[in-house]
């Protein structure tokens, strides 16, 4: 990382910062769901993944345990090692540069780098390491500020952040429907996780959907 | 309790990381399978949605409608009308939080 071409830099920085930005809804998040600030803050520094933070905190704050939470968390995380994938060939980096690549793999990196190529090379390896620094940054700053700050709210409902959690995970998902196939999964995914509440142990009806998603990858290909 | 978030806690870490590394160490044809890409991208749509929905609509172990849902509602609103992040999220929470303390 010689000299950073600015455009590149434009890119990486509103990125990062947008974002990062949504740390304080993940930080708010886990206290609302039970978890304390330095719990809160762990998360966002060694899982370094919002989705999969997300789910831990949802499925274990609705009495999920620990395993359930876990594995949603992970199956979510899955993602991150297809981009490692696609990022190893362009980055070429071993040792410590790997490890230190492999944890900020994640979608605005990988975003980030892939839409730089008509730049070239360089540019995509800027893009990836500028993005996935910012995000950390900036992320693990706006968790702390929302669990803080969601500490010292107190009761959770009187300031609506138990409808905030949802709300979030709806914003990630809405972008994700882009086909009837995807509609349908999302709508029918629901329906099972609520139906199946009242029976399943805590936690069940949200990883057991994943059951879906495997049969809707399996139908789509007719 | 405690100790059930802290095993989440690291747990998730441990395992984030693993895919994370898996990643960039695994031959790139083990997981370009045409199947394998696009059950990847339906599994967060099928857990996401269920996590909209049991965290809108139930409580421990039974469904439950209450400002949460009202919440929700403004959320799916905000998005309809292609509002950013924050905005849906801020809406849901002054909507239930107003349901909340004004019912």
């Amino acid at each position: 990382m010689s000299r950073v071409s600015s455009p590149t830099f434009r890119d990486s920085l509103s990125v990062s910062l947008t974002v990062g930005a949504y740390g304080v809804a993940f930080g708010a998040a886990a206290v609302a769901n039970g978890f304390s600030v330095l719990q809160s803050c762990l998360l966002s520094l060694l899982t370094f993944s919002g989705a999969s933070q997300f789910a831990v905190v949802g499925v274990i704050g609705a009495g999920g345990s620990a395993i359930s939470g876990i594995a949603t968390a992970s199956l979510l995380g899955i993602r991150n090692g297809l981009y490692g994938v696609l990022m190893a060939p362009i980055l070429q980096v071993r040792g410590l540069k790997r490890l230190v690549a492999a944890h900020v793999t994640i979608d605005e990196s990988t975003g980030v780098s892939l839409s730089q190529e008509s730049r070239g090379l360089k540019a995509m390896r800027e893009g990836f390491w500028l993005t996935g620094f910012g995000v950390f940054l900036f992320w693990n700053l706006f968790t702390l500020a929302g669990a803080l700050g969601a500490k010292a709210m107190g009761d959770p409902s009187a300031w609506g952040l138990d409808a905030a959690v949802p709300a979030a995970f709806l914003g990630l998902v809405w972008p994700r429907l882009k086909n009837t196939t995807d509609k349908t999964l999302a709508i029918v995914a629901a329906i099972f996780a609520i139906a199946t509440t009242p029976f399943l142990p805590a936690g069940l009806p949200i990883i057991g959907t994943a059951l879906l998603a495997v049969i809707a990858g399996l139908w789509a290909k007719k | 309790m405690s100790n059930t978030l802290w095993i989440g806690v690291i747990g998730t870490s441990v395992i984030a990381f693993a895919l994370k590394f898996a990643g960039h160490s695994v031959p790139e044809k083990l997981l370009s399978h045409p199947l394998i890409k696009r059950i990847n991208l339906l599994i967060p749509i099928a857990l996401l949605s269920a996590l909209v929905a049991v965290q809108s609509v139930t409580a421990k172990s039974s469904i439950v409608f209450d400002h949460r849902l009202a919440g929700l509602g403004a959320a799916i609103l905000a998005l309809f009308f292609k509002a950013p992040f924050p905005i849906v999220v801020l809406s849901a929470a002054i909507t239930s939080a107003a349901v909340y303390n004004l019912f």
